[in-house]
């Protein structure tokens, strides 16, 4: 009785899990690969095979955006290590107990502020007429009005900032439960600051690293209001691609297929993340 | 970097480098927000005095956001929709903690996979796919049996589904962290005392859950109200904010009722933001 009675919960329990993962993601997807496999050859006549697979592999647009995209992705992911890591230390380490929780918060407000506005910020403050460039004018350091919108620096600036919190709040967390006398130890038996870095921090900070940069990469491939708010229309980001397969030409096809190479392209990259850092899929996103 | 050769100058330089940081992270807030006030059709420089006509004022050219009808009924439809992808992920979110948390089952690896998956999944994908699922299947219905379903077409249900199916992921991490810390002496104290396992549930079990369940809640809400990438893809002629905001940006061009309504949510997500820590921090030293 007891027994079946805990094989029913567990049931129960299981039930709205399976509802969700079978028909929402996995049955999804099996639906979107057999969509990709179809060709249309005449009007209500279909065809398995390859070819907009093939049709992609041949076009050499579709390709250097979709690598366009990947390295871009990867060196905002990069930048926002970089950039991060000294602020999520010192939230976690050098910041006073009232500070840390002060700069933790400001950090996760512009989390939740949509990514159509924090974008709509920076066109505001950097287009031709924006505010840095009038302040610039009224300075005196230029004298015509500057586009700074519309290029890939730009790009790179918004989605940089767009994603960086996502790179600094698993760091802090994982630094928050490091025991300080790790580091003073390291100093103790005589390393440097660079070593204590290399050798004590950056390792024991390491889930929180991976689990920051895939999160990261993942969002920046994924993006699709940043790139085009503030690349303009030749932007050329792969999620703009599979936009306009489906919305704008009307070739679901072929969009399905480009889905699926940019999860192919994104699942490559997290597993050889994982691979290279030593860390698993669940004790880094999980942790958060 | 804990201390350089010469720790004053060092601490200084790195104090220096956060505020700047801070300063990067506001800046582009701020700017979102101050051309709200500005008594100007543009939102750019110069200053032209303070205004709330961008909130308060009913006609042209200055119409305010609180008369703008559009934005309005995208902020009805964002808060429906956030809304029932909040309680629908709580829901499935807390079932899911405890089946991660307590139930042991073969294959419960994977599963806990698959559950971690959809938050890797670049959201126009959850999007497109969802949106592909549904197209055949209501075709399908049409074509064999002369079936109509309009809720497999592209609308609210739908960006609810596609919001739904990576949002749970976030509600199910942070209700099974606070369940993990949950001493299981105390549901057998009260078992043995004689409560039976659904009075524990609701006296015990789900009263020491509820900061987690809320402050999750809260989140799932800014989450779907915030969402675009796999919103896009689902909406059909009820669109959220975020849609009619992008719509008006890209065909209208930017004015400063963007500037007001983005005011408002920055002030709005801010407190709720608060909101969701301040629950969570309360409760938990118990």
């Amino acid at each position: 009785m007891h027994q079946d009675l805990k094989r029913l919960s567990l049931f129960l329990l299981f039930l709205p899990f399976g509802l969700w993962i079978i028909l929402l993601i996995v049955v999804p997807h099996i639906g979107m690969a057999v969509l990709s496999l179809r060709e249309k050859v005449a009007p209500r006549v279909y065809e398995y095979g390859l070819g907009n697979y093939i049709e992609f592999i041949n076009e050499p647009i579709y390709w250097n955006t979709l690598l366009r995209t990947g390295s871009m992705s990867l060196l905002v992911t990069v930048l926002a290590l970089l950039i991060g890591f000294p602020i999520a230390y010192y939230i976690a380490k050098v910041a006073g107990y009232r500070t840390r929780g002060a700069l933790f918060l400001f950090c996760l407000i512009p989390l939740w502020v949509s990514d159509l506005i924090r974008a709509f910020g920076w066109i505001l403050l950097l287009r031709e007429t924006g505010v840095i460039s009038g302040f610039l004018q009224w300075s005196g350091i230029i004298a015509e009005p500057v586009e700074f919108l519309y290029n890939d620096v730009t790009v790179i600036i918004g989605l940089v900032y767009t994603v960086i919190l996502f790179m600094i709040v698993p760091i802090a967390s994982t630094l928050d439960g490091m025991d300080n006398s790790m580091i003073e130890a390291g100093y103790n038996l005589g390393g440097s600051g660079l070593t204590v870095l290399g050798r004590i921090i950056v390792p024991y900070a390491m889930p929180g690293i991976a689990s920051g940069c895939i999160v990261v990469f993942m969002l920046t491939a994924g993006s699709y209001l940043t790139p085009i708010l503030l690349g303009g229309k030749n932007s050329s980001w792969f999620t703009e691609q599979i936009y306009d397969q489906f919305i704008t030409r009307y070739n679901w096809e072929s969009g399905a297929a480009f889905g699926f190479f940019l999860l192919a392209f994104t699942s490559v990259v997290v597993w050889l993340g994982l691979k290279l850092t030593g860390q698993t899929l669940t004790n880094t996103v999980a942790r958060n | 970097m804990p201390r350089g050769n010469n720790p004053g100058r060092f601490i200084w330089l790195y104090r220096t480098y956060i505020l700047a940081f801070l300063v990067f992270l506001v800046s582009p807030l701020v700017a979102a927000s101050i051309f709200a006030f500005n008594d100007s059709l543009f939102p750019a420089l110069p200053w032209q005095g303070f205004t709330l006509n961008w909130f308060f004022n009913d006609s042209e050219p200055q119409l305010g956001v609180f008369h703008d009808r559009r934005l309005l009924r995208g902020l009805h439809y964002s808060f429906i929709i956030a809304l029932a992808v909040s309680m629908l992920s709580v829901f499935v979110g807390t079932c899911n903690a405890f089946l991660f948390e307590r139930g042991n089952f073969p294959g419960k690896n994977f599963f806990y996979i698959m559950m971690i998956l959809p938050l890797v999944i670049p959201g126009v994908i959850l999007g497109i796919s969802i949106l592909v699922l549904a197209s055949v299947i209501a075709n399908g219905l049409e074509d064999n049996y002369n079936i109509e379903f309009d809720f497999l077409r592209p609308g609210i249900l739908l960006v609810v589904f596609g919001q739904f199916s990576f949002i749970t992921t976030i509600t199910t991490l942070v209700i099974a962290a606070r369940l993990k810390k949950f001493d299981i002496a105390m549901e057998e104290a009260a078992l043995n005392l004689g409560a039976s396992w659904k009075r524990v549930l609701a006296t015990v079990t789900l009263p020491f859950l509820r900061p987690a369940m809320i402050a999750a809640g809260i989140v799932a809400f800014l989450v779907s109200f915030e969402n675009f990438n796999t919103t896009l893809f689902l909406v059909g002629s009820e669109a959220p904010l975020t849609i009619t905001m992008y719509d008006r940006m890209a065909k209208v061009g930017s004015t400063p009722v963007l500037n007001a309504m983005s005011f408002l949510l920055i002030v709005g997500s801010g407190m709720l933001a608060l909101l969701s820590v301040v629950v969570q921090r309360d409760k938990s030293p118990k």
